[in-house]
């Protein structure tokens, strides 16, 4: 066993040009919530020579299994989501536009103006607004409704586009320095990391992955693949805001903040679906501190996980979530720290290699 | 043959709200005992009926899931012998001053919901639509006799008689999903003159318009592998014209969103196709507002398609249907059914 | 059973940190219990009773968590930003004592706000008496819970977490008194009730009952000027629900409730709670399903720290608690 994690932790992810490869073609893909078909392909294609077993469910989970070796291995669930926020074309009207519903939280104020990719064939089309010349000063202080808004593909688009069809921002994966921007990294990190986490599984635990669907629509993915893998714990990965941005009133500290982009992965204590398991919390601060691996608790409060459903699922399973602190998550471009980035990979790699029966034995407590 | 008309009229003669089901629960339960080979039902309630397959064991089986509760109101309180209620689904209330209910006290009690005079209510209040908690219910008997025959948390249904309008367009409250029982006994009906391999599984589900409580809890206990949703959708009408609302009376709606599988919309859509019955992509981007919500995430998970029947002013006791798209609707199902095969669930895969 | 109340409402136990609650309850069950287990989220589950003929599987739940708080934030002056556990007023934070898991206590400060306006929970601070960040006892994801202590009126007791100790007390006292039961009765003292019910959803998989009871407050309609006109008052006895806005109660159940309460002479009322849910609806909706229903304590400000019952409902709920345990439930 002793010899097996030395194994193990020896054999330690890394996050290299063809990680970021790989992160790239993730966030270019279209994979809006009930239609994560290319995301899947992606994925299927990676793990399918790495993993044990290896599924598509009934929702479009892909649900992975990575056995480790020897006695009293804890069944650890990882949960990534594959879906995205996006769109949905619902009519076309007889000036060969198109009207559009939104899927998942978008705030409508970050549609006009932007680019977008329609369809499997990924179509570029605009949101368009009306010239400022055109709008009276009453108008510029209206948010202007979705439903008046509209694609606009060209006039010869004709039959390329269906009603039902998906669209995303048009945005491209792009390394500033430090960072990366791009669409959809909420949850692409999550599933980059998870792929590199079976990749460099531990032998310690039997690993069950999870790529999710309809997370952005209602945690939809996770409860039916948590409900089949049975784990005994499970932590979901994702990608949480950072608001650390200034605050209008410069004399007033910014106290809601969530995370703070630099300062690692975030850990979960509680969010408006999940109270985490202090014993998961405890176990991943400790082992951030042993090996100086930066850390941080994300801000209690609203927004959810898959660890929402996972951890209510039969007779409750112990859960919490760690995610890659990003800043303007579901607007067209997100930006994230390569370093946070590195620092969850290694921290979940690290915790995972120390997961032993004990971490779960006795009761939920502090 | 059953006569369509008949079976809709008997279905909603009798009330069968949200959590209150029997009556329902017992028409239905007659109109397919000849149908079925066994009935049963579940723990809260729904309606199971199994028609048995022709094929071998172990047999794959398929649900067809049509909730059988109405909306309504529950007595929450009685002053001076007049009734104050609340919802039990959702119900704009302005449609409800004047309206012919009955109150399921110790008997059943017709009366009319009421609207007291503005200087009656507080100055909130007295202008614009008067919410459901300042209207009352009156049943015309002494407060003595109300307080023996009523008590907090019986139950009010609507009583509007059904109406035959023109062009096989019929009219009546809790069509909204009665129609949808309605198709599921006609599919039922076709299938006896038809083999099938599948096992069918033919539930009533009660409880749809308050928890999903039916759709949550009768597929964990039968776990299908493919699941039918059938319920009302928007029609195109006054007030209801966006992409949201199909045609009235020229075909059913094919559901497709996150809550369904796109191989089964493919499947259904290719079936109405061959068959000449007129259909609508019915989008759904987020939810389809229907059992399906709660099907498809059943234990390791069930892979569904929705069917609408297009209704105008749904959750009002006018809704107004088209007998025509029933027929279409019960006639879809059974033909799917009927060419379901031993490898049909090979093709309901990821891999597009 | 005043004092068991006592020490049931002062101790501790915001959702999701339940374990003092937890072992309080366990030690006053002792050995009345034949069975004594913990579920994954900490839910308590004492059986009481096997299954005879005519009997059934029966889930009793009472959630043990009340609401609280959790810091989010503490400034370099030593204040500390917090978030609510569970449905929180503001109306009813400003001036409140609280006291975290770690023994610390605090005070609610509120800022900048306006006469006659209502604080957001963003407007309030704890104030633990930290003179800043460095010296301050607690951090972020440390919780607390309201600090009031019990007060007995005679008649009426008010306490900051009736709900739901009270139900917990209910359920203790009829485990105690039950003497013979054809029943296989699993007692559940549930978690996180107030964040969506977690607990019982668990806990009623865990348990796969046939038939199940929540026990919890509702609000009652006898306070001045109340503006939802509700039937139900304090002291008319346990309320037997109809319906909240989480489930609506297996009307058999209902009946045979009724029935029940009717026979063995025990004052009940019926209820209709329009805002407000229960740990029925997670018995109802578990597996295939279960027949589900609850009974009630009229209860004055829900969710203020001097949360009012009456001792009398109390003491006839255990009564009816008793009775519907000892005899086999029919579900007509």
């Amino acid at each position: 066993m002793t010899n097996n994690q030395d194994a193990s932790t020896k054999r330690k992810p890394e996050i290299g040009p063809s990680q970021i490869n790989l992160l790239e073609k993730l966030c270019n893909a279209t994979a809006v919530s009930g239609d994560e078909y290319e995301v899947r392909k992606i994925i299927l294609e990676e793990m399918k020579p790495i993993a044990d077993e290896i599924k598509v469910d009934a929702l479009g989970n892909i649900l992975v299994t990575k056995f480790g070796g020897g006695e009293g291995r804890v069944r650890v669930m990882l949960a990534a989501h594959m879906d995205e926020i996006g769109f949905m074309v619902v009519k076309k009207h007889d000036d060969n536009l198109f009207e559009f519903a939104r899927v998942g939280g978008i705030d409508e104020r970050q549609l006009p103006g932007k680019a977008v990719l329609v369809g499997r064939d990924h179509l570029p089309g605009v949101i368009g607004a009306k010239p400022i010349h055109m709008t009276t000063a009453k108008d510029r202080k209206k948010k202007i409704d979705v439903s008046d808004m509209r694609i606009d593909m060209g006039p010869e688009i004709g039959d390329k586009v269906k009603t039902g069809d998906r669209a995303t921002f048009a945005t491209r994966f792009r390394v500033l320095g430090p960072s990366i921007c791009a669409k959809a990294l909420d949850d692409r990190l999550g599933v980059v990391t998870l792929m590199e986490l079976l990749k460099y599984a531990p032998d310690n635990i039997d690993l069950l992955a999870a790529f999710t669907v309809q997370e952005e629509v209602g945690l939809r993915g996770a409860r039916v693949a948590a409900y089949a893998f049975n784990p005994d714990m499970a932590i979901a990965l994702d990608s949480t805001p950072a608001y650390d941005l200034p605050h209008w009133d410069e004399e007033d500290e910014n106290v809601q903040y969530n995370t703070h982009l630099d300062a690692g992965p975030a850990i979960y204590v509680m969010d408006r679906a999940t109270i985490a398991d202090r014993r998961l919390v405890n176990w991943l601060r400790d082992t951030a501190e042993d090996l100086g691996i930066p850390y941080q608790f994300r801000q209690p409060g609203g927004g959810g996980t898959d660890a929402g459903v996972i951890h209510k699922t039969r007779s409750g399973i112990p859960s919490t979530s760690v995610s890659v602190p990003s800043r303007y998550l579901h607007t067209a471009a997100g930006i994230a720290r390569l370093d946070d980035w590195v620092n969850t990979l290694s921290l979940l790699h690290a915790a995972l290699c120390r997961v032993t029966p004990e971490l779960l034995a006795g009761e939920r407590r502090d | 043959m059953i006569e369509l008309l008949d079976v809709i009229k008997e279905l909603i003669s009798v009330s069968g709200l949200s959590g209150y089901e029997k009556p329902i629960r017992e028409i239905i339960q007659k109109t397919w005992e000849p149908l079925t080979d066994d009935l049963s039902l579940s723990k809260i309630g729904s309606l199971h009926g199994l028609k048995v397959g022709c094929g071998t064991e172990p047999r794959h089986r398929i649900l067809i899931s049509a909730h059988m509760d109405a909306i309504g109101m529950m007595v929450t309180d009685i002053q001076d012998g007049l009734m104050r209620v609340t919802e039990i689904g959702g119900i704009d209330s302005r449609i409800l001053p004047g309206q012919p209910v009955i109150v399921h006290g110790r008997e059943a009690l017709p009366g009319v919901v009421i609207q007291p005079p503005a200087h009656l209510l507080p100055a909130s209040a007295s202008e614009g639509p008067v919410a459901m908690k300042y209207l009352l219910v009156d049943v015309g008997l002494h407060a003595s006799e109300v307080a023996e025959k009523v008590r907090v948390g019986d139950t009010v249904s609507f009583a509007q008689e059904p109406l035959e309008l023109t062009g096989e367009a019929l009219s009546g409250h809790t069509l909204d999903n009665r129609v949808s029982v309605a198709a599921t006994t006609m599919c039922l009906d076709l299938l006896q003159s038809r083999k099938h391999e599948w096992d069918v599984w033919a539930v009533t589900s009660a409880q749809e318009e308050e928890t999903l409580g039916g759709a949550f809890t009768s597929p964990f206990d039968i776990r299908p592998d493919i699941a039918i949703v059938i319920d009302v959708c928007f029609a195109k009408g006054p007030g209801s014209s966006d992409w949201r609302s199909l045609p009235f009376g020229e075909g059913v709606g094919i559901g497709y969103g996150p809550n369904i599988h796109p191989m089964l919309y493919d499947a259904f859509e290719a079936k109405a196709k061959v068959l000449e019955i007129p259909y609508h992509r019915d989008l759904m981007p987020r939810m389809s507002g229907t059992d399906a919500m709660a099907v498809q995430i059943v234990a390791e998970g069930i892979p569904c398609v929705v069917l609408g029947i297009p209704l105008r002013y749904m959750h009002t006791p006018v809704e107004t249907v088209s007998l025509k798209d029933i027929r279409r609707a019960g006639r879809l199902m059974a033909e799917y059914i009927a060419d379901l095969t031993s490898e049909t669930l090979d093709q309901i895969q990821w891999e597009e | 059973m005043k004092s068991l109340i006592q020490k049931l409402v002062e101790t501790p136990g915001p959702s999701g940190f339940e374990y003092q609650i937890r072992d309080v309850i366990r030690e006053v069950i002792g050995d009345t219990a034949d069975e004594i287990r913990v579920d994954a989220l900490g839910s308590l589950i004492a059986r009481k009773g096997t299954k005879t003929d005519g009997g059934m599987r029966v889930m009793i739940s009472a959630h043990m968590d009340e609401i609280g708080l959790m810091v989010t934030h503490v400034d370099s002056n030593g204040f500390v930003r917090f978030t609510s556990v569970g449905g929180i007023n503001p109306l009813t934070c400003y001036g409140g004592r609280v006291l975290f898991m770690n023994g610390s206590r605090g005070v609610i400060g509120v800022d900048g706000l306006e006469r006659g306006k209502m604080p957001k929970l963003s407007d309030l601070f704890i104030d633990v008496g930290a003179t800043n960040k460095e010296t301050c006892p607690v951090s972020v994801g440390d919780v607390c819970g309201f600090e009031r202590p019990f007060l007995d009126l005679g008649k009426r007791m008010v306490a900051k977490s009736m709900d739901d100790r009270i139900a917990a007390a209910i359920a203790i006292e009829a485990l105690r008194r039950l003497e013979s039961t054809p029943h296989e009765v699993h007692f559940v003292f549930s978690t996180q009730e107030e964040v969506g019910l977690r607990g019982a959803i668990t806990a009623a998989y865990g348990v796969d009952p046939d038939v199940g009871f929540a026990v919890d407050v509702t609000r009652s309609g006898d306070t001045p000027r109340f503006s939802t006109k509700m039937a139900t008052a304090l002291g008319d006895g346990p309320a037997i629900k109809v319906r909240d806005s989480s489930f609506i109660a297996d009307p058999r159940l209902v009946d045979w409730m009724v029935k029940t309460a009717e026979r063995a002479g025990i004052p009940y009322q019926m209820e209709v709670l329009e805002a407000g849910g229960t740990d029925g609806r997670a018995i109802q909706l578990t597996r295939g399903g279960v027949p589900a229903g609850c009974i009630s304590i009229a209860c004055r400000y829900i969710h203020s720290p001097s949360e009012m019952v009456d001792s009398d409902d109390v003491e006839n709920a255990v009564k009816l608690l008793v009775k519907l345990l000892s005899v086999p439930i029919t579900l007509a």
